[in-house]
């Protein structure tokens, strides 16, 4: 009896002083993992949320939209092994591979209330959240296994010290202060198979797979700690990526919202990441003959004066996806600025309005040439 | 048609909002919430072979359903005894998607999805049979665009199924190979039932009545897939007047009302041996994009608008063309029929792709077929619609009958 209690002392003294410190990066070959601390990608030290040694974070040119939910972005490749680089596609990373993404929102003035952006100065250090200033929603994991890649929900616990396995999803109120507007929306934690209406991009095949880290989303600058570094440099220098060239002969989209670069880069890049991995000629979307990757030609294919398919209300009587000149006529800015589960685009994902993203297609559009005739 | 279209757009505009909607529909009250999870957690762990099945009740659902593992059934208790109720759905655009082969659905109903009720996207080996779906609050533009709706598959087969109220199409497949629609009722959609962008499809048996447009066979520009070969036999297809609720914009909102089959821009079209009557616009209206929101600039070059090879015959008509929908078909009917006639049972808009004709006429094996003792009314499209004229001799030949489809996938 007193062995034990000493024993299970001496144990629970171990994981309070050391427990957060010792989190280990693992790969789970199988099943799915009750607790997220079972991955050991990210730990909890002194109150902020950071990946675990090893764990790299990351960020993309642009990203895709959540209802303005922030994201930490994590990979983890076991070690000796590395990722391969492929130019127009997801890294080919290898078994054993963990990629996390942490949904939260900086929390409000108000109880109860987030924010979209952080009050003052906003972020300090993007891979570190300080649990005092934000809410944790859900992390999701993506392994890369012998059988290919699974993908596994959690949702975070109250008091923001786990997240717990959540294969069926959740419809989760919430109220968000966006630049003064507040938005009282119902955020959507899709379901386990619901993860493959994004992240099963070839139709044929149906297999899952990452979408965010491509050359193109990932040649950028990230902060680690010790000053802005090319995100795939920084893999290749650590040895876990194969055949990078350099950055200026990869691949690069623009940042949807840097007003420096031309509004058709900014456009394409935005509807890249959020509408490509469905609407391409391999992808679930490809029943409606638009196709929207980087490098999909103007023409009907990108929608310009193409008859909608099977859009049902989502054409929202107008006439063709894409009306040169004339973003009031045209379906996709329609689809792009409702809510409705049966007219929006993307179909899951989101349940507010890309308010800032809409105005960027819009301009988009309206400056375009010519007439559908 | 380009004035019809554009007056039915107008009116579709006007009528945004038209239907029986604002009746309430299914009573929840008892329905049970709890089954939800439950049945989420079946989809999620659903390994090839499963059976799910769906005891007899009322199940109300705030998402959308889906399945990705090949090879499972969900079967309920009866269309009338297991109802999945989503009136009070928040999210998802379907009631239920399916990305997998060999799928099965039988014996249950689907209510009130927000958006589609049934989704197959892809896939092999289909069957849908015994279900229904259906918009309980009548038939309304804010309703789900489609029923049944298998897009992209291989060897499918819907029977014995009912589709009530879709704001397009009922049962509706697209883009798919080796289609069997059999024994189903199609009720108040836009569509009853809609073959679109496919290619070796049997619809018979069925029963399409109150619908805007009864059966329709489409071709669509742009598509990785263009659709022919359809048999569309031994159907029930009668008063389909309901208003055109549709969205405009939707290949369906140029339908008018009051369609009973309607052939547009589709090759290889045999229509035989059905009951065709009291279609208020016409009994059959065979068409072309060009009268249905045909752009040069968008659409692909090698897209043929022409409906080639269709072949009506054996049928059985009566009533219809008495009202048709829209000012220019009323115009028409008054101006050639009087008053108090009809349109003939067969309307063309007339168009006609001009590089194939061979000696102004188009080689035999491609021509329009009406061997039944009805008229034919081409409405002269190409000049404006300037001389639109009865020319039932001009169609008056036969072709060959059409190879079934298959059902060697049901075991």
């Amino acid at each position: 009896m007193t062995v034990c209690r000493v024993f299970a002392t001496v144990l629970a003294l171990l994981v309070t002083a050391c427990g957060a410190e010792t989190v280990t990066p693992r790969y789970i070959e199988s099943g799915n993992p009750a607790q997220l601390s079972q991955w050991g990608q990210l730990q909890i030290r002194g109150g902020v949320l950071e990946p675990a040694e090893g764990v790299i974070a990351y960020d993309l040119t642009s990203p895709l939209f959540t209802d303005y939910a922030h994201k930490l972005r994590t990979i983890w490749i076991p070690e000796g092994r590395q990722a391969v680089y492929r130019d127009g596609d997801v890294l080919d990373f290898p078994v054993g591979t963990v990629i996390t993404k942490t949904f939260y929102y900086p929390r409000g003035e108000e109880a109860g209330v987030l924010s979209s952006t952080y009050p003052g100065d906003g972020e300090a250090q993007p891979a570190r959240l300080d649990l005092g200033q934000v809410e944790l929603i859900e992390t999701r994991i993506l392994v890369r296994r012998e059988t290919g890649w699974d993908a596994i929900p959690y949702r975070w616990d109250a008091n923001q010290s786990e997240a717990a396995l959540n294969r069926i999803g959740d419809i989760i109120p919430m109220q968000l202060d966006h630049d003064g507007q507040q938005l009282a929306f119902n955020y959507i934690m899709p379901n386990v198979n619901q993860c493959a209406s994004c992240h099963a991009p070839d139709s044929n095949t149906r297999e899952i797979a990452p979408i965010g880290p491509k050359p193109r989303h990932l040649n950028r600058d990230f902060d680690h700690g010790s000053g802005p570094v090319n995100q795939l440099t920084h893999m290749a220098e650590l040895g876990l990526l194969m055949n990078f060239p350099l950055p200026e002969a990869a691949p690069r989209n623009a940042d949807w919202n840097d007003q420096a670069v031309t509004l058709d880069a900014r456009a394409r890049a935005y509807l890249d990441i959020n509408c490509s991995h469905c609407h391409s000629p391999v992808g679930p979307a490809d029943t409606s003959g638009l196709f929207l990757e980087p490098d999909t030609p103007a023409g009907p294919q990108l929608g310009l004066c193409k008859l909608p398919i099977a859009a049902g209300g989502g054409t929202g009587d107008r006439p063709y996806d894409i009306v040169p000149g004339e973003p009031d006529l045209s379906i996709l800015l329609y689809r792009m600025a409702s809510v409705e589960a049966d007219v929006m685009m993307p179909e899951i994902g989101r349940s507010t309005i890309h308010t800032e993203a809409v105005e960027l297609i819009r301009d988009w559009i309206a400056q375009m040439d010519g007439s559908c005739g | 048609m380009i004035r019809m279209f554009v007056t039915l757009t107008a009116t579709a505009s006007i009528l945004a909002a038209c239907g029986q909607g604002g009746q309430s529909g299914r009573d929840l009250s008892g329905a049970d919430t709890n089954y939800q999870s439950v049945l989420l957690e079946q989809l999620i762990d659903a390994q090839p072979g499963d059976v799910i099945t769906i005891p007899a009740g009322v199940y109300q659902f705030d998402r959308s359903l889906m399945l990705t593992v090949d090879g499972v059934t969900i079967r309920g208790e009866g269309m009338d005894e297991t109802v999945l109720n989503f009136q009070n759905q928040i999210a998802g655009a379907e009631g239920l998607l399916v990305t997998a082969n060999d799928f099965t659905l039988e014996n249950l109903a689907i209510e009130d999805t927000i958006g589609d009720a049934v989704k197959v996207n892809g896939g092999r080996n289909i069957v849908i049979r015994g279900v229904r779906v259906e918009w309980t609050g009548g038939y309304a533009t804010e309703n789900g665009a489609y029923g049944l709706y298998p897009v992209q598959t291989e060897n499918v087969l819907i029977e014995d199924s009912v589709a009530i109220g879709a704001s397009d199409a009922g049962i509706y497949v697209g883009q798919s190979r080796n289609i069997t629609v059999r024994n189903n009722r199609a009720e108040y959609n836009v569509a009853g039932i809609e073959v679109e962008n496919s290619v070796g499809a049997d619809v018979y048996g069925n029963t399409a009545t109150n619908n805007t447009g009864g059966i329709l066979v489409f071709n669509m520009p742009n598509l990785p897939q263009r659709g022919h070969r359809t048999r569309v036999y031994d159907n029930d297809v009668f008063a389909n007047n309901t208003e055109n609720f549709g969205h405009a914009g939707t290949p369906v909102a140029s339908v008018p009302a009051g369609s009973g089959i309607v052939i547009n821009s589709n090759d290889e079209v045999e229509i035989f041996n059905n009951r065709i009557s009291d279609n208020n616009t016409a009994n059959i209206i065979i068409s072309s994009l060009h009268s249905t929101g045909y752009s040069d600039y968008a659409v692909q070059p090698d897209f043929d608008p022409y409906p080639e090879t269709i072949w009506i015959h054996s049928n059985t008509f009566s009533g219809g063309g008495s009202s048709p929908d829209g000012l220019d078909l009323t115009a028409l009917k008054v101006v050639l029929f009087g008053l108090n006639g009809s349109l003939p049972d067969v309307l063309f808009d007339g168009y006609v792709d001009a590089d194939k004709l061979v000696d102004g006429a188009l080689p035999a094996a491609l021509r329009i077929c009406v061997d039944d003792e009805v008229d034919v009314l081409n409405a002269d499209g190409p000049n404006g619609f300037e001389n639109p004229r009865v020319e039932t001799e001009n169609y008056r030949c036969t072709l060959d009958s059409l190879p079934a489809a298959t059902l060697d996938f049901l075991d």
